[in-house]
């Protein structure tokens, strides 16, 4: 047995979530290998050879690469697959992309965002947005298997020393074209990895209103979240969303403003060690999961919020 | 051009889901059931490619029990021109669904097929890609703008860091998001008109697919509950609370 786990990355370094994975996929079985797809990738696969995890990486380097498409990278990652048990990648909107186009060619039934090992066929997952978690067992050959990263450590990533070796690409898939990606870049920590996060939805009101959240946000260190309903409102991007269709966040302490608390939204924050609720609303939903609730007007609660916060002496970071 | 849009039934979002005692599912007798949500999306922007006189036919699809043909009456009601229901029975995995969908576009030839990017009860999320695998056709997944072009699609989607666009050739796989459209509501007449639309009746073993699950479940249970918080009185006492008691801050 062993496994290939297919490294997100920028060409320079591993995507976060990356390191996640790798501690998931390591603990299917010891004997795990990265695939490294890229253009100038060396950057991402020496970052890849020095987690101690790994026991070897394989880079392929290529121009048509340069962008990730799932058309591109699955004839590639095929190529290279003929030796392994496993095939995994992280559960975010790369590996949801990837991962079944590789199944479904190798006529595999895949298995979506585990949460657990249990055993290297056996793995935890969460059906109907987390409202129920089911144990499932693959009896396919060669497993392909998608990994929710905040289910897991980050796996540490320095002091190995994992051969390199340069593997062959595939021929190009010319009927789909990248043009562009808009990332939008922000000093704050990743939401999907923040320490704490504050979120706001319908009950903000406006997009200007979360000038509010983000005093806060700068104060503690936090990402910034929203609801479903704050971005189809156009309050703020949907690179926010947290819940079933956005992402999935644990952070130590999740702060809900002006949430109401859909199943959705839920789902996708309510593993989260200390949740705080502010709303209005005594009766919303938001509530039965809270750790802390405070039935308030957010427009006063929110300003006081970061008043008492300037008064602590110090504030973790 | 001609669309096929795929629709599943599910249990209806708004539904509290409860796990069965015994462990083997989810209790889903006497619960409300309806389209996944980004099926619902996705016949909009179908039905909507028609109307500006880009597509000459919109066909949903359904796969599973014999209710399931709600899903496909739905789609009818709000501007589908016809109906196809492929009977299968028990739990129907994403690769099987996959490939009944591919001898269906065997048959059908449409140029574009649309679906929801994940359905709310299995949240597998892997439907679209896997008929475009078995297509090798180019897949546009998690889209929330599409661009219809001569002859291409410019598809905006959603992903982690943003939004990214690609431009697809048809015959393509989209699949939706939440955020694509509006899906409206079927009005009354509509309804009624539906039902003289033509559903054309199939099934999984004519087709020759084997839909045997490949991934046993071995149980269902409840998920850990949290327990019970309280209710602070004031800001005040909250920040004292996550400072000293909960000690995140």
């Amino acid at each position: 047995m062993s496994v290939l786990l297919i490294a997100e990355h920028n060409n320079k370094e591993l995507r976060p979530f990356t390191l996640n994975a790798i501690t998931a996929a390591s603990q299917i079985d010891q004997d795990l290998h990265i695939l490294v797809i890229g253009h100038n990738a060396d950057g991402a696969a020496k970052a890849a050879s020095s987690v101690p995890l790994v026991k070897k990486v394989i880079h392929i380097d290529n121009s048509i690469y340069e962008n990730y498409l799932a058309e591109n990278f699955t004839p590639v990652i095929l190529k290279h697959a003929e030796s392994y048990s496993h095939i995994v990648c992280s559960a975010n909107t790369f590996g949801k992309n990837l991962m079944p186009r590789i199944a479904a060619l190798l006529d595999c039934s895949q298995v979506s965002d585990i949460i657990k090992v249990i055993s290297p066929d056996t793995f935890l997952r969460p059906i109907y947005a987390g409202n129920a978690f089911a144990t499932v067992k693959s009896s396919d050959k060669k497993k392909c298997v998608t990994i929710r990263p905040t289910s897991f450590d980050a796996a540490p990533s320095d002091g190995g020393s994992a051969e390199i070796v340069k593997g062959d690409g595939a021929d190009e898939f010319t009927l789909t074209k990248f043009v562009k990606k808009e990332e939008i870049k922000s000093d704050r920590p990743e939401l999907g990895t923040a320490r704490i996060v504050i979120s706001g939805g319908r009950g903000m009101q406006s997009g200007d209103n979360f000038k509010l959240i983000t005093a806060i946000a700068d104060k503690l260190n936090a990402a910034i979240g929203a609801s479903r309903a704050a971005v189809d409102a156009g309050y703020i991007t949907n690179d926010h969303q947290v819940g079933q269709t956005g992402k999935v966040v644990v952070p130590d302490l999740y702060i809900a403003v002006g949430i109401s608390g859909a199943i959705q939204h839920l789902a996708g924050m309510k593993e989260s060690k200390v949740i705080v609720a502010i709303n209005k609303d005594g009766e919303a939903p938001i509530f039965s999961v809270a750790d802390y609730g405070l039935e308030a007007d957010l427009f006063e609660a929110l300003p006081q919020f970061l008043e008492e916060l300037n008064k602590l002496n110090t504030i973790q970071k | 051009m001609k669309i096929l849009v795929a629709v599943k039934r599910v249990i209806d979002y708004n539904v509290q889901v409860r796990v069965k005692e015994d462990g083997t599912g989810v209790v889903t007798d006497n619960v409300k059931m309806s389209t996944n949500p980004p099926d619902d999306n996705a016949v909009e922007e179908a039905v909507k490619i028609k109307e500006a006189g880009k597509a000459t036919e919109v066909v949903a699809i359904t796969i599973g029990e014999e209710k399931a043909q709600e899903t496909v009456r739905k789609a009818l009601a709000v501007g589908a021109d016809r109906g196809i229901h492929v009977k299968a029975e028990g739990i129907l995995e994403p690769l099987a669904v996959s490939k009944i969908l591919q001898k269906v576009v065997d048959k059908e030839k449409p140029d574009l097929v649309f679906m929801g990017k994940q359905a709310i009860d299995d949240d597998c999320n892997q439907t679209g890609q896997m008929l475009a695998a078995l297509l090798n056709w180019p897949q546009a997944t998690f889209a929330s703008k599409i661009e219809v072009k001569d002859k291409s699609l410019e598809v905006t989607r959603e992903v982690d860091e943003g939004l990214e666009t690609i431009v697809v050739n048809v015959p393509a796989i989209v699949t939706c998001d939440l955020r694509l459209n509006e899906p409206r509501y079927a009005s009354l007449p509509n309804i009624m008109k539906a039902k003289k639309k033509p559903l054309e009746q199939l099934s999984a073993t004519d087709l020759g697919i084997d839909t045997k699950p490949r991934i046993e479940q071995i149980k269902v249970e409840e998920p850990p509950k949290r327990k019970a918080g309280i209710k602070v009185a004031s800001v005040s006492e909250l920040v004292q609370k996550l400072k000293n008691e909960a000690k995140v801050i």
